[in-house]
């Protein structure tokens, strides 16, 4: 089997998922199809979904990589708080875009090593490490715009908002080069591989010379970058940053995103394109609700059910029942040839 | 000294020195007046957090819990306000389903084995979205039996008003000091939290004390949900948002172990207290930021964390030597 | 009765049989247990010890075969089950909950109550009552970790027998406790016994089983050896009962003399750990096969795991080629062209889920890092290479490790490393738990390394094997390394005797 048509039949249920959701909010709402361009930027449905989306995707990218460790990042929203406030706290004392970019990354990136550090190395379980930066975060982020939304206007900033590059929202294509780049990273060096083998098998795979403890670092300080992004995404949108209720719950919107794209929660093989596909559906079923008229209180009744239907598939319980039949069956016809072949 | 009074004794200590410090600044913060209010203040959380207490012993978490106090303030609202049922027939419907709420996920967690994470999540979605099924708006509850509960309290020598709802979270204190020590189902979930697998071969009935500790954990946020209307006299379905994570952190502070298997519920009573005694200085203080609360309550679970993870650390070191 | 004992038997297993797919763990085991007796039951690793002990407390369904008690069949469906019985086990990992009170633990599921509430009081002093019947004067209210693990051990058994009362098993009870703790151990044994209980007791400790136990059953591959009286059996015949081989098998299959020329490759001096291994000195040349033999728990797997910086060594250091080389990790180990199988291949070996390709390609990629990831197609050359050269079973090189049997999981592990062409590889146990056919391959694929100038480290509880390809054979016993066998000196004999000279001198 080619590399291609294998990662088509791991992605299949998600695809099928995504296309169930689409299709039914096209039946409800007719027009959702339609695409439009005005002062050189798309819009539609379509384009909103993937817009709305981008912040989700983003975090869930990270994410991916730390579930695939075994562990878990609760910290990602209040992460995405405190890059949100350095970007507007650097753009509104006047740095500069470039360098209040690369602070506002580098919070990410520090953020993401105190969580490593905690996991790495003091042995801390990843959901009780990240619960510390999840609870103090907002705080931080207050703390950078002194308890007000801090606003800006700078063009360049709000671009990464509301601006478009060959008509295509920044966002988006934001979203796409940072699943495109870790894709690449991860899967032509030898990384991807390595995380996995330290999520199945952390043991064994230090035995084997994995450096675990570097890795495990690396992989929450990939989580707090991707955060970083959506927190630049987020603020650039708003046109400021509301330390509050930037990326609020968004870390449960990842984690869920990674877990409707299959990769399980106790680490080991993950699929980075899965999760994506798994941020949309997620926005899909968001943006679905507001344009079928249904209340927009029906969302996390939905979001609710969809985990529901991923425990029960998911459940080591359901899965021996599932595959015990599957096996009776298989003996069962086993049984037949049998009594055809004399 | 029993290494696991520590982490009990370091909450006790740091509420007192944290008592003092603010006591030398604003004597006034002794009175009975501002011990009253922080009662007050605080009995929707503290009853929640004795729920959590209980779930976080036995080595599992409740996302669910600020959802279902939301939900329950609505539910009360608009019963009231569209039905001409009694407040307290409405409490017990409420308390009937939010413990059969929390039984539900218990029961997900044990017979299907998923991680009480995911589980309380879905939960967490569904409570929130089904309190926004009921009203997206603000429900003032205006029934004269919700005066007479919130008028009632104890004047405490000093002036001070020991409300009913202040009260109430002391007596769901006291309760669950008694269910976790001086009750099978208590010790069972100790038992789950040192370890499953013992448990079980050493008789616990595992799956029953799962669901029983899910279920006791939405009867109190179902009740926390009943002291929080009576508090705010309204149900919203935005509110309470992040109550769970308060709760977790009280916990934590409190003394127990995250990972499960130690602490007490007299514990969290203290986590409760320092967190209401940090807010109140900040209001006494009128110009430190609210957001110190944060970063305050995010050091305190570090440092405890931390701690619990030297003395796990250093008991395994004894034992190894000692070997 | 086949010791012509009259009495009827109080626990008595007939044909025993326990069948897992591969392989045959228990092969119609006999085994029977009096009162007031204490009865050793002996093997090595895999042997069905603990098979035997799970079919009895009904943690395993047997395939086959009878368990009675005082004369009636019984089935019991579990370990509960088996305490309701009058079957209590204790384990050597103390069944009980280190977080909960010792009267907490002595009382779970029984606590005396009142109006619905548990009497503390009536707990506390029950469990002081009992636990005053051992010999044990303590403050039970504390949490149970409080306490050493001997006497953690004590209240496990005052439990046992508390709750089931006729036949007590201790599996492996002493194997972390010092002396003065198993001599504590005995003395609550022995007052057991009087009581009339029936006692298994397992341990690879001979010097503790020739102690206590009045008969002893020995079982190999699955299967009886034999069982006899203490006292009629001396330590060389028990553990060629153990071990498996006559004295009289002396001979060496093919005369082999490592001719040490040059300097050794690595030099350990005063190479050792506290509490895992004694210091000890060892050389290795190139192109020599290093034997270890000695019973489980002799420190035969700990001497591997200092070597390769899984334990760090505190004392000594080692030099390669004359060079000091640091070894505090498995990496640093394995930058100095280390390798290591793992005896639990599960655990510590194979990444089940990932395929036989990246399992083998796993130690390499991990020395050259990360960056420079090794090719699909030179990954897969590289599987298929080794799936030939070692014939491992597997339809493809894509096919997830766990699911491969036992054996064919050992050769990944071994192709794992010879990927990285080591200069010195450690094989702990390799031929255990895997069937004849790939047994006789990995003893081959030994004999080619070596040829080609590879150093090997092989533990094994296989004398004979270790006969057939060591140049030298180290035997290791409490911990330390207590002789070097090398050239004519290396035979089963030897080594059972280097094993069994019962231990007189004093350990620190």
């Amino acid at each position: 089997m080619t590399g291609f048509k294998l990662l088509l039949r791991r992605i299949l249920p998600q695809l099928i998922t995504l296309a169930l959701v689409v299709g039914l909010i096209s039946i409800m709402f007719p027009g959702f199809f339609e695409i439009s361009l005005a002062n050189g930027r798309l819009y539609g449905s379509p384009v909103d979904i993937f817009n709305r989306g981008a912040p989700v995707a983003l975090l869930a990218i990270g994410m991916t990589l730390v579930i695939a460790t075994g562990g878990i990042d609760l910290s990602v929203g209040a992460v995405m708080a405190i890059c949100g406030a350095v970007a507007a706290w650097g753009i509104t004392e006047g740095y500069g875009l470039l360098p209040t970019l690369l602070m506002a990354l580098a919070a990410g990136l520090a953020c993401g090593l105190w969580n490593g550090l905690l996991v790495a190395f003091l042995g801390i379980q990843p959901i009780v490490a990240t619960l510390i930066l999840m609870v103090a975060g907002r705080g931080i982020a207050q703390l950078i715009t002194e308890g007000a939304i801090l606003t800006f206007n700078h063009e360049g900033m709000i671009f990464f908002g509301s601006g478009s590059l060959l008509t295509v929202p920044t966002p988006i294509i934001i979203a796409i080069l940072t699943g495109a780049l870790v894709t690449l990273i991860v899967r032509r060096s030898a990384l991807g591989m390595l995380i996995e083998a330290i999520g199945i098998n952390f043991r064994a795979s230090t035995l084997a010379g994995v450096n675990t403890r570097v890795l495990l670092v690396a992989v929450y300080m990939t989580s707090g970058l991707c955060a970083a992004l959506a927190g630049i995404i987020a603020a650039a949108d708003i046109r400021g940053a509301d330390a509050n209720n930037a990326g609020l719950w968004l870390e449960l919107d990842a984690i869920l995103a990674v877990v409707i794209g299959g990769t399980s929660l106790l680490g080991g093989r993950f699929s980075l394109i899965a999760s994506l596909i798994g941020a949309l559906i997620i926005q899909a079923v968001n943006t679905g609700i507001l344009l079928s008229g249904f209340p927009p209180e029906f969302n996390l009744i939905i979001k609710a059910v969809i985990i529901l239907i991923i425990l029960v598939l998911q459940s080591p319980r359901v899965r021996t029942v599932l595959a015990f039949l599957s096996t009776a069956r298989a003996d069962a016809a086993g049984q037949e040839k049998k009594v055809v072949e004399p | 000294m029993n290494s696991r009074l520590l982490p009990l004794l370091a909450t006790l200590v740091i509420f007192l020195a944290a008592y003092a410090v603010c006591y030398a600044q604003y004597p006034a913060m002794l009175s009975t007046r501002v011990i009253g209010n922080l009662l007050t203040d605080n009995a929707f959380l503290g009853i929640v957090a004795v729920g959590m207490t209980f779930v976080i012993i036995s080595g599992g978490i409740d996302l669910s819990v600020g959802s279902v106090i939301a939900f329950s303030g609505v539910f009360i609202a608009v019963m009231l306000r569209d039905t001409g049922l009694h407040p307290l027939a409405v409490f017990a419907a409420l308390l009937v389903l939010t413990t059969l709420f929390g039984a539900a996920m218990g029961g997900v967690i044990h017979y299907l084995e998923m991680p009480p994470f995911i589980v309380t999540l879905a939960g967490m979605f569904l409570a929130r979205g089904m309190a926004y099924v009921l009203s997206i708006d603000s429900v003032p509850i205006t029934h004269e039996f919700y005066e007479v509960l919130q008028r009632s309290y104890w004047l405490m020598p000093g002036k001070g008003r020991l409300t009913l709802i202040g009260g109430m979270m002391l007596v769901v204190f006291l309760a669950g000091i008694m269910l976790a020590h001086r009750t099978r189902f208590g010790t069972n979930v100790y038992a789950v939290g040192g370890g499953v697998q013992t448990a079980r071969l050493m008789g616990v009935p595992v799956g029953r004390t799962t669901v029983g500790i899910y279920a006791l954990s939405g009867f109190l946020a179902g009740l926390a949900g009943i002291v929080f209307s009576i508090y705010t006299s309204a149900g919203y379905s935005l509110a309470t948002v992040g109550v769970e994570l308060d709760a977790i952190a009280a916990v934590v502070i409190g003394g127990t172990l995250l990972t499960g298997g130690s602490g007490f519920v007299a514990g969290t009573l203290i986590g409760v207290l320092i967190m209401g005694l940090i807010q109140t200085y900040i209001i006494f203080d009128g110009t430190l930021s609210s957001w110190w609360t944060k970063i305050l309550i995010g050091m305190l679970l570090f440092a405890f964390i931390v701690l619990q993870k030297g003395l796990v650390w250093t008991s395994g070191k004894r034992r190894a030597a000692g070997g | 009765m086949p010791h012509g004992d009259a009495r009827q038997p109080l626990l008595h297993a007939r044909g025993v049989r326990k069948i897992f797919p591969g392989t045959i763990a228990l092969d119609g085991v006999d085994f029977s247990l009096h009162a007031g007796e204490v009865h050793a039951l002996l093997g090595e690793n895999g042997a069905g010890k603990s098979t035997l002990i799970k079919c009895l407390t009904g943690a395993y369904r047997r395939d086959g075969g009878d368990i009675l008690l005082d004369g009636e069949s019984i089935d019991p469906k579990g370990t509960l089950d088996a305490q309701a019985y009058g079957i209590g086990t204790v384990y050597q990992e103390v069944n009980l909950l280190p977080n909960l009170s010792v009267a907490e633990n002595l009382s779970l599921g029984h606590q005396p109550t009142r109006f619905g509430m548990i009497s503390v009081r009536a707990m506390n002093a029950r469990a002081r009552e009992v636990l005053s019947q051992y010999g044990l004067d303590i403050d039970v209210t504390r949490t149970l970790d409080s306490y050493s693990v001997a006497v953690q051990q004590v209240i496990a058994i005052a439990r046992a027998v508390m709750l089931s009362g006729k036949v007590l098993i201790l599996d492996e009870p002493t194997a972390s406790l010092d002396a003065h703790e198993v001599k504590m151990l005995f003395d609550v044994v022995r007052s057991l016994k009087e009581r009339g209980l029936g006692i298994v007791f397992i341990s690879h400790f001979l010097d503790q089983i020739f102690e206590i136990s009045d008969r002893l059953t020995v079982l190999r591959n699955g299967q009886l050896v034999g069982t006899e009286v203490t006292a009629e059996i001396d330590r060389v015949r028990l553990i060629n009962m153990m071990l498996g081989r006559e004295l009289e098998h002396e001979t060496r299959a093919h005369g082999k003399l490592h001719e040490a020329a040059g300097d050794p490759r690595l030099v350990f001096s005063g190479f050792g750990r506290k509490g895992r291994i004694e210091p000890f000195d060892l050389s290795i040349h190139a192109g020599e096969v290093i034997g270890v033999a000695g019973l489980l728990g002799s420190g035969r797997t700990e001497t591997a795991e200092v070597l390769f910086g899984v334990a760090h060594h505190d004392s000594g250091e080692a030099r390669q080629d004359g060079a000091p080389v640091s070894l505090m990790s498995p990496r640093q180990a394995i930058k100095a062209g280390f390798g290591f199988c793992p005896e639990d291949r599960k655990t510590d070996g194979v990444i089940a889920d990932l395929s036989v390709r990246e399992n083998i390609a796993l130690a390499l990629q991990a020395r050259i890092g990360w960056m420079r990831r090794i090719p699909d197609r030179e990954q897969k050359a590289m599987a298929n290479d080794y799936i030939r050269k070692l014939d491992i079973r597997t339809p493809d090189a894509e096919k997830p490790v766990g699911l491969l049997s036992g054996g064919n999981q050992q050769k990944v592990m071994l192709a794992r490393w010879l990927v990285t062409n080591p200069s010195f590889l450690i094989l702990d146990e390799p031929t255990r738990g895997i069937d004849v056919g790939a047994h006789a391959e990995i003893i081959r694929l030994i004999e080619e390394l070596c040829a080609q100038g590879m150093s090997l480290l092989v533990i094994s509880s296989e004398l004979d094997e270790l006969v057939a390809y060591s140049h030298r054979v180290i035997v290791v016993r409490d911990r330390r390394h207590v002789a070097e066998l090398a050239g004519d000196q290396i035979t089963t004999g030897n080594m059972v005797r280097a094993i069994a000279a019962p231990e007189r001198e004093a350990v620190n």
